[in-house]
């Protein structure tokens, strides 16, 4: 008796009239719909995704309409990390500006660095030196290397795949090593000024370079290995949130995102600023405009800007870092503590900033997520009247309602995964 | 602003529009043209279609206010000809009296959708035409004003006690518009005067 006890509590619900357990077999017994209200699935669902979870990288928030697991629509909303970068660039001199530049794309802060002093040249006209070009070139391609790995590494885990998580981060690191040990940061760099740079490279600083730039390549030829033919992998990403290249342009996307759906632009190429025209370098273009091909875009930037990086430590040249400007250019301390023109130099730097003549400029360059464009209005005072970001992944992401139409609940993660965003940006 | 080239949008633009095109100059490079209000959409439009011109990519789209209180305010639209590697900046003033209102070019460009919406958000011009025009960035029901406006200072218009008090006194239904609502099982549970705006339309959150 008492095992019998056992058995029915383990495996059933009741007795039968005999004293032998009941057993429910497993599947269903009656036929689908028996029991479920007939109006079932016509009803459409409101899922809320967000703003606190994993896979939406930062604090989107997704509102979707579901009809069964088709997505009917889907409705964003931002704002969330806003704290008015745009505003407070109104109070501050150019140069205070760049740090605020820092915390906008997170992911790529040098680039946003090279992106405002460039801005700033523009509208002052000034042409900076050999050396600070090659070493922005270094930077920006830095920057997007480590924006694609923590794409990739992310993707890949919204994807279910983990190990090329482990791998990006673990290469994402030596850069952020490189970056700390030039700027002493890791996140908030600040790297440029206004004609010019915050710091040279220290010794040895090339060295370490040269050795990521020759193994970092096959760190990629192993997440080529593990994505690009694997079956998982293309049946989560092919056909899934496709754009035409007409959409592409009308949406304004740009970046990887553009160039996936096969519009051939890229601002390096196309407007070339910082010298990119003397580099060889390739661009690739995607034919379909889905997941996989923005997948496949990015890793090959990542190639391309290995190539680009080993091509810059060749052009590297000793020679001035800074124009030599002293209304533009800090002093170097020893002299503004010795010398009585420099100290009055060092003095109208802290004090009143660069001024730019009255005018506006807009410059846009090709960071890692888009074109970063900045647009800089000048009174003549030593704080812009507006500075105005144009934030790529903010543009590219009002183009998720669009390419979540009909797709299903678990492709709306792996869409917004491939817009490759960053809520610091979108923002701001 | 040496090298100063204008671009050779300029001349074709005037033939067309004639006064409509009330200025061009160019400022660090970048050519500035200045139309009239009311043929924003129609210069924009033509530039966009017409062979030679091919201005088919809408970088930017944002608003300027000056210093100057007397200065009018500017609508901003960066455009670029993908396949002719140029770029044009096309600019409407809004005089500061009148009220803040320009054509949507949605129908043109949906990327401007957002555009837009930030622009309204952070300087309260409308855009009529824009099938959606609720703030972006802020809250719906965010009431201090336009934040990039100049009147507007650094740390809001509200005390910070009276900023928290509000955030603390936020009803986190609010965080679902109308229309979120009519799509979901609570419409039915919505109070009489809830569904009645939804009948008319509204797509705005609740008050």
């Amino acid at each position: 008796m008492s095992q019998r006890t056992v058995e029915l509590s383990l495996a059933t619900p009741g007795l039968d009239r005999d004293g032998t357990p009941t057993r429910i077999p497993l599947g269903i017994a009656e036929p689908p719909g028996a029991h479920y209200d007939d109006d079932f699935g016509a009803e459409h669902m409101l899922v809320n995704i967000g703003p606190q979870h994993p896979a939406t990288h930062g604090v989107l928030r997704l509102v979707v309409e579901l009809e069964g697991e088709t997505v009917k629509r889907v409705i964003p909303h931002i704002g969330y990390l806003h704290s008015g970068f745009e505003k407070l660039g109104e109070y501050r001199h150019y140069n205070q500006i760049i740090p605020l530049t820092d915390r906008t794309d997170y992911l790529s802060p040098m680039a946003n660095n090279v992106g405002l002093a460039l801005t700033v040249e523009k509208l002052m006209g000034i042409e900076v030196t050999e050396r600070c070009r090659v070493l922005r070139v270094i930077a920006c391609e830095l920057s997007r290397i480590i924006s694609h790995l923590v794409w990739l590494g992310t993707t890949g885990i919204d994807l279910g795949a983990f190990t090329p998580f482990l791998w990006s981060f673990q290469e994402r690191e030596r850069v952020y090593n490189l970056q700390e040990a030039w700027t002493g940061a890791r996140l908030t760099t600040s790297l440029t000024r206004v004609g010019g740079m915050m710091a040279d490279i220290p010794d040895g600083w090339e060295a370490g370079l040269r050795d990521f730039v020759r193994t970092f390549p096959s760190t990629l030829e192993e997440v080529d290995t593990m994505f690009t033919r694997n079956a998982i992998w293309i049946g989560r990403t092919q056909n899934v949130g496709a754009l035409t290249a007409e959409e592409a342009i009308n949406y304004s996307l740009s970046g990887p995102m553009l160039r996936a759906s096969g519009v051939d632009y890229d601002v390096r190429k196309d407007r070339p600023y910082l010298g990119y025209e003397d580099y060889d370098f390739d661009v690739p273009v995607g034919e379909h405009g889905d997941i996989y091909d923005r997948y496949r875009v990015r890793l090959e930037e990542m190639f391309q800007s290995t190539r680009i990086l080993a091509q810059a430590l060749d052009k590297l040249k000793p020679g001035p870092l800074n124009v030599d400007d002293p209304r533009l250019i800090l002093p170097p301390k020893s002299r503004a503590m010795s010398d009585m023109e420099a100290m009055i130099y060092h003095f109208k730097q802290v004090m009143e900033g660069v001024k730019p003549p009255a005018g506006e400029a807009y410059m846009g360059i090709e960071n890692p997520k888009g074109e970063l464009g900045y647009y800089m209005v000048s009174d003549g005072t030593a704080k812009p009247v507006r500075w105005r970001i144009r934030p790529p992944s903010l543009i590219n992401l009002a183009s998720l309602p669009k390419m979540c139409e009909g797709a299903l609940l678990s492709d709306v993660i792996a869409i917004n995964a491939s817009v490759d965003i960053v809520m610091g940006e979108i923002d701001r | 602003m040496s090298g100063a080239r204008v671009s050779s949008s300029v001349a074709p633009l005037r033939a067309t529009f004639g006064v409509a095109v009330e200025r061009s100059l160019v400022s660090c490079g970048d050519t500035i043209v200045y139309v009239a209000r009311e043929r924003s959409h129609d210069v924009l439009a033509w530039l966009r279609d017409t062979s030679g011109q091919e201005f088919n990519y809408l970088t930017d789209v944002t608003a300027v206010e000056y210093r100057d209180p007397e200065r009018p305010l500017e609508v901003v639209w960066q455009l670029r000809s993908l396949g002719r590697r140029e770029d044009l900046r096309v600019k409407v003033a809004l005089d500061k009296r009148q009220p803040l209102e320009v054509q949507s070019v949605w129908d043109l460009w949906k990327g401007s959708d957002w555009l837009e919406r930030e622009v309204y958000d952070m300087f309260g011009i409308t855009f009529a035409g824009h099938p959606d025009l609720r703030r972006l960035l802020m809250w719906e029901t965010y009431a201090e004003g336009y934040p990039l406006r100049k009147e507007f200072p650094l740390r809001g218009h509200f005390s910070r006690a009276e900023q928290t008090r509000q955030a603390l006194a936020a009803n986190p239904e609010a965080h679902y518009s109308l229309e979120e609502l009519s799509i979901a099982e609570a419409y039915g549970e919505l109070p009489r005067d809830m569904q009645e705006r939804l009948a008319r339309g509204e797509r705005g959150f609740l008050r």
